[in-house]
């Protein structure tokens, strides 16, 4: 991302984003290929019934959920760095990937938590389970990065507005451990915890699947992490454009001597 | 280390002051705090029993929902007449403000706790069996609640939609003072076996985090 | 196939918000980089000259 990349003039894409677009695309058929295709359901015999148990075909949900839930935590680590960067140093550089990231992983974060909830039913007979440390914790970053997207949308002044919100990103961060470690005191019992990967047969191409998964994933964060930092950089250059053009058209309203045009119509 | 003081409790002193004087939290969030008591006692189809097992939760949301309100009026006071600015000017540092600030939310908190405490004894018949351990965690979590809350104050304020993003801003971060509070509930009022005193730790950590950080971060917005 | 309709409703739900917010990404992108002047348009570099910034 460091290269200066010219604009085609009409969209964010560039040389190198419609590639990573191509690869990313590409990979994710290849996962679907691999999940559905090619690796085996959980399938396991019961050690006394003889029975077969284990998660059957709801494990390929998996291969979705887990590398979104890695992806959504390094976006909004990305996002805490940028914030705090954007306390140190003050530039819009670090200010628009602070936003970028917290977007894309707010969205991310709400599919970890459907994803999840979806795999949950079949596998834990249930959709929510309350006092799972992880789905807890997920839910409160959730909540929080929502207010954070709110927050930012609301303040209008952009210096304000970066400001603002580099402060709750790393108060949301920063509270995370405190939430972690609350629900994990307040009880013991977890689901997460029960059926654990580990108990899942991991073969070869279940392992190598949810590797391709992470790839995947991480592709398209880096794609979507891409693109709305350039609409984000467009965003702040067309709001100091249209700043600068109605200064502009003042002066030249006033230059020109007409003062009804200077001083505006809802003045 | 004086001036710091001085400064703060000037503003802490201001604001109570204004409170003593309009009333909003005794004669608005008061009332609401009960009110809230009430709801729940309706909405759980008032069985003491059942009322009781959940004191210590219900309490502790009465708790949140009120310090909304007392935030926002905290808020709300230095917006009139440029009275923000004002303070700015007179050259108090922003720590000393936000220390001020806080304190005074934290005895509103105070005051209001000790309300619901009444509250909950008379209308769930809750039955305090160690009195120490609710005043520790009563102290503790207004501490918690009111130096987050003020420093959330600030970051929605001056927005025309304060009022609706300040919950969804600061409810979510106080989840832990939620559940360590309310444990520590359920042992001093013995609904539940469970080791209270330990869960202070998690809310002193907090209300010592909330307190700096806040103080830190005060300083950053105020100067915008 | 198992669990069918919950593998079609996860991957389908998962797949289809990320590509309604691709679409939507794209969409910003076009309508900002039509109104953006073209000397404004430059994207980032880690050396920006401080002028806007």
């Amino acid at each position: 991302m460091t290269e200066t990349m010219v604009t085609t003039g009409t969209t964010t894409g560039s040389g190198g984003s419609r590639v990573l677009g191509a690869v990313t695309l590409l990979g994710l058929a290849t996962l679907l290929l691999f999940a559905f295709g090619l690796t085996e359901p959980d399938v396991r015999l019961h050690p006394t019934t003889g029975e077969e148990i284990g998660q059957f075909d709801a494990v390929r949900l998996l291969y979705l959920h887990v590398p979104l839930a890695v992806f959504t935590y390094v976006a909004f680590v990305l996002c805490a760095v940028a914030s705090a960067g954007y306390l140190v140093r003050r530039t819009p550089w670090f200010d628009t990937m602070a936003h970028a990231s917290a977007e894309v992983g707010t969205v991310f974060c709400g599919l970890v938590l459907v994803t999840g909830s979806i795999w949950g039913r079949p596998v834990w007979n249930t959709w929510w389970e309350w006092g799972d440390v992880r789905l807890m914790t997920t839910l409160v970053l959730f909540l929080m990065f929502t207010g954070y997207l709110a927050l930012r949308r609301a303040t209008v002044d952009p210096r304000a507005a970066a400001l603002r919100g580099a402060v709750v990103a790393l108060v949301a961060v920063l509270d995370l451990p405190l939430v972690n470690r609350s629900v994990e005191w307040w009880e013991n019992r977890t689901l997460h915890q029960k059926s654990t990967l580990g108990e899942l047969k991991i073969q070869d191409l279940t392992l190598f699947t949810l590797m391709l998964g992470f790839l995947v994933f991480g592709l398209v964060l880096a794609w979507l992490l891409l693109h709305r930092f350039r609409v984000g950089w467009l965003e702040r250059e067309d709001a100091e454009h249209g700043v600068a053009t109605a200064i502009a058209e003042r002066r030249a309203a006033i230059d020109g001597g007409d003062v009804d045009a200077a001083v505006g119509e809802d003045a | 280390m004086s001036r710091f003081l001085a400064d703060a409790r000037l503003v802490a002193a201001k604001d109570l002051r204004i409170e003593a004087r309009s009333r909003v939290v005794l004669n608005q969030v008061a009332p609401f705090a009960l009110l809230v008591l009430v709801l729940f006692g309706f909405a759980l189809d008032a069985d003491q029993r059942t009322l009781r097992a959940f004191a210590p939760g219900l309490f502790w949301v009465a708790v949140l929902l009120c310090a909304l309100l007392a935030i926002q009026r905290s808020v709300s006071v230095e917006q009139a007449d440029g009275a923000l600015t004002g303070l700015r000017l007179s050259g108090m540092s922003p720590a000393a403000l936000f220390i001020g600030k806080a304190s005074a939310v934290f005895v509103q908190l105070v005051v209001l706790e000790v309300l619901l405490t009444a509250g909950i004894i008379v209308l769930y018949g809750s039955e305090v069996d160690q009195p120490l351990l609710v005043v520790a965690t009563g102290l503790l979590a207004a501490v918690a609640v009111a130096c987050t809350g003020t420093l959330y104050g600030a970051l929605a304020s001056g927005l025309g939609v304060r009022e609706t993003l300040l919950p969804i801003l600061l409810l979510p971060v106080l989840a832990p003072v939620l559940i360590g509070a309310t444990r520590a509930f359920d042992d001093a009022l013995g609904s539940a076996a469970v080791d209270g005193w330990a869960w202070l730790v998690l809310l002193a950590v907090f209300a010592v985090v909330a307190t700096a950080g806040g103080a830190l971060a005060y300083g950053a917005l105020v100067e915008e | 196939m198992t669990h069918l309709g919950y593998l079609i409703a996860g991957w389908g739900i998962a797949l289809g918000t990320l590509g309604l917010y691709v679409v939507s990404i794209i969409r910003r992108g076009r309508d900002l980089a039509r109104r953006v002047p073209a000397e404004r348009s430059r994207w980032l570099t880690s050396n920006d000259d401080g002028s806007r910034g």
